[in-house]
């Protein structure tokens, strides 16, 4: 079951918002409704499901209602109609005193301009939600300092927000957030303030920490190098409405229009898609150092195979080329181990542009791997090309 | 000439209400009054009984604690030296327990009610135009209807101090809780601050220079009220004016107006400097 789940969405701006409701569903355009009835469409019908444990990026322009629907997950916003639910729990059904309670226990939030609190310190800003909570003093300033830590902060917890850069601002805002072990995460633009290094380096950061804690967090942008390097799920808004919802490389590879064209355009992709996107779809025959010779010449002939990858476990040791059989068959060895041919191989994370340049200077076959070294097949030299420059192939 | 026949009038109407409001709830005043009294009394007779180095002691260390400067401490305790120097350490002592009533009094009615106003716009378009009435009608407009409901004395002196001088201190409130940064108020919601915590834990913190100024521009605004509320029987530095200024003793009425205007500088500095270091905090 999902963690999150909202069904359709819909969000007027305006002092009869329910009015609207009827001539928008029934397909009145953002314009339209700005010019006869005064009212500024947010969001049209958007529903979206989020699993546990995933970082769901939801991506647009300015203007294009992602911050109005972050608000939507802790009722920041109300809607003016749809269905939120997390955890199967539905949201919109909380009564006041409810509502507080979940928005203390079980989502928190980071801002883009940080929203710290410039009259308190930075253990006190840390503990801010815990002491909402109504924890003790000790306890809620022994979990604060224990985050402040996480995120890299010890020694800063006496100094005010004024005093500290963007980035170590944004830390506070993180480590705030996280104090209070909610299972859900909204970030708003959370880095977008930032300058690009420090970015970089939050992003990071956020992703290690994703790694330990597992939580499910909705991350909103601007940048799409930021959405796809984040993000597990991507949806993309254009004037409120929901365009393309899938995983990152599906939204790379088919853009569902020109509006998700354009945003593409600038993308790096050598940066973001990895090796892991370009594995041939030849079904690779693989051998163990253990086969027989005798085994595995037949195997490779009865494929058309010239070369075959062989594993020890689960890791590649090495390949096999048909003529290397052929002379353990005649030495008569009892396995091939000993007649291996070294293979260059890159991790499945490393980006295109690296592959690239390990593919130009070697003609032999490459190897993809995975995070423990296993083998997860090969590197198709035509996918490479095709990622990296869909240009030039649709040109061609 | 405007014709006759367009004119009416609301005079006889008011006088009525007021006699009625006298009659009829003479003794709730009454009560209010004797209450107030009770309190005003004991701290001028307490100010009245300490020892004078105590007091100058003790604003002395509220000057230290507020401004952390050394010569403005020595002038404000200088000055008020100087006030018990030319004989008007009692008049002062008078002067300031009705001040200090009257503050306090504007405070706690004026901040709760700038509050309000910040949270209804409604509220506010109401409230705002009668600060401007109570601010620019004559006091002696009323101080007539205040000394037929609570006699002379220093009650209405206080009531008519009060009216006067609680503007500032709504309208500030009310400014400073506007001002407060959207973002910063959000994040407190995000956490699920209930309505109690966003004012007490943000709101009020963060709109505090901005209530410490209108504190002070309380206190000056009460201070000009001090010869006014003379004429209505509170004792003090302004019956001196009022008694110089009757019996032609200029010299009399210069050295009390001296006094009132050192209170002001002592009430001006201390108020001013706890305002601008909240400010200091968060800037």
């Amino acid at each position: 079951m999902s963690k999150i789940e909202i069904r359709g969405i819909y969000k007027i701006f305006g002092r009869h918002e329910k009015a609207c409701l009827e001539a928008v569903q029934g397909g009145m355009s953002k314009d339209e409704l700005l010019g006869k009835n005064g009212h500024t469409l947010g969001l049209r019908d958007i529903s979206l499901s989020i699993e546990a444990g995933s970082i769901y990026v939801i991506m647009g322009l300015s203007g294009s209602g992602k911050s109005t629907l972050i608000r939507h997950f802790n009722r920041l916003i109300e809607p003016t109609a749809g269905q939120i639910l997390v955890d199967g729990q539905d949201v919109m059904a909380l009564g006041p005193r409810e509502l507080e309670q979940f928005r203390q226990r079980t989502m928190s939030m980071v801002f883009q301009r940080f929203g710290l609190f410039p009259h308190r310190n930075v253990l006190d800003n840390a503990a801010y939600g815990l002491q909402v909570q109504g924890m003790p003093k000790a306890e809620r300033e022994a979990k604060a300092r224990h985050w402040l830590e996480q995120v890299g902060l010890t020694g800063f917890e006496k100094q005010y927000p004024r005093q500290l850069s963007g980035g170590m601002q944004q830390r506070v805002g993180l480590a705030r957030a996280l104090a209070t072990d909610a299972d859900i995460l909204l970030m708003d633009e959370a880095f977008s303030a930032l300058d690009p290094l420090i970015r970089r380096e939050m992003q990071d950061q956020l992703l290690a920490l994703q790694a330990k804690l597992n939580k499910t967090i909705v991350f909103i942008t601007h940048d799409l190098d930021e959405a796809l390097r984040l993000g597990n799920r991507i949806a993309i808004l254009k004037d409120g409405e929901l365009v393309q919802e899938g995983a990152p490389e599906d939204i790379l590879l088919n853009p569902a229009n020109d509006y998700v064209q354009a945003f593409l355009q600038d993308v790096n992709r050598g940066k973001v898609l990895t090796a892991s996107h370009a594995l041939s779809e030849r079904k690779a025959l693989t051998l163990t150092t253990r086969t027989a010779p005798a085994r595995a010449l037949e195997r490779l002939q009865e494929r058309a195979f010239d070369y075959a990858p062989v594993l020890d476990g689960r890791n590649l040791r090495g390949v096999l080329t048909q003529s290397a059989a052929q002379r353990a068959l005649a030495a008569g060895g009892r396995d091939i181990s000993a007649y291996l041919d070294d293979v260059a191989s890159v991790p499945a994370s490393t980006g295109l542009d690296e592959v690239l340049g390990q593919l130009l200077r070697e003609p032999q076959p490459v190897a993809v791997t995975g995070d423990d070294g296993e083998f997860v097949g090969w590197l198709s030299r035509k996918k490479v090309v095709q990622l990296v420059s869909p240009a030039l192939d649709s040109a061609a | 000439m405007f014709p006759e026949s367009f004119t009416f009038s609301i005079a006889d109407w008011v006088n009525d209400w007021v006699d009625k409001l006298v009659t009829n709830y003479g003794d709730v005043f009454r009560h209010i009054s004797d209450t107030l009294l009770w309190a005003i009394v004991k701290l001028e007779g307490l100010l009245r009984v300490a020892p004078w180095w105590l007091l100058l002691a003790i604003v002395g260390l509220i000057a230290w604690h507020a401004t952390r400067k050394i010569i403005t401490t020595v002038v404000i305790v200088g000055l008020l030296f100087l006030v018990g120097a030319v004989g008007l350490w009692d008049k002062l002592m008078q002067t300031l327990a009705l001040m200090l009533v009257a503050t306090l009094i504007s405070v706690i009615i004026g901040i709760p009610l700038g509050i309000l106003s910040a949270r209804s716009n409604r509220l506010r378009s109401v409230l705002m135009p009668l600060l401007d009435i109570m601010q620019t009608m004559p006091s002696f407009v009323y101080l007539i209807p205040v000394v037929m409901l609570f006699g002379l004395g220093k009650i209405p002196a206080i009531i008519a101090t009060v009216i006067y001088a609680v503007p500032p201190v709504i309208r500030l409130t009310e400014l400073g809780i506007r001002l407060v940064d959207e973002d910063v108020l959000e994040a407190s919601r995000a956490f699920g601050a209930n309505p109690r915590q966003q004012l007490f834990g943000v709101q009020l913190p963060l709109a505090l220079p901005n209530i410490m100024a209108g504190i002070n521009q309380t206190t000056m605004m009460a201070l000009s009220m001090v010869v006014v509320a003379s004429m209505i029987g509170a004792r003090g530095l302004g019956q001196e004016v009022l008694l110089g200024i009757n019996r032609l003793e200029v010299g009399r009425g210069l050295l009390a107006g001296l006094a009132i205007v050192a209170l002001a500088i002592m009430f001006d500095r201390i108020t001013q400097a706890y305002g601008q270091r909240q400010q200091g905090v968060q800037q």
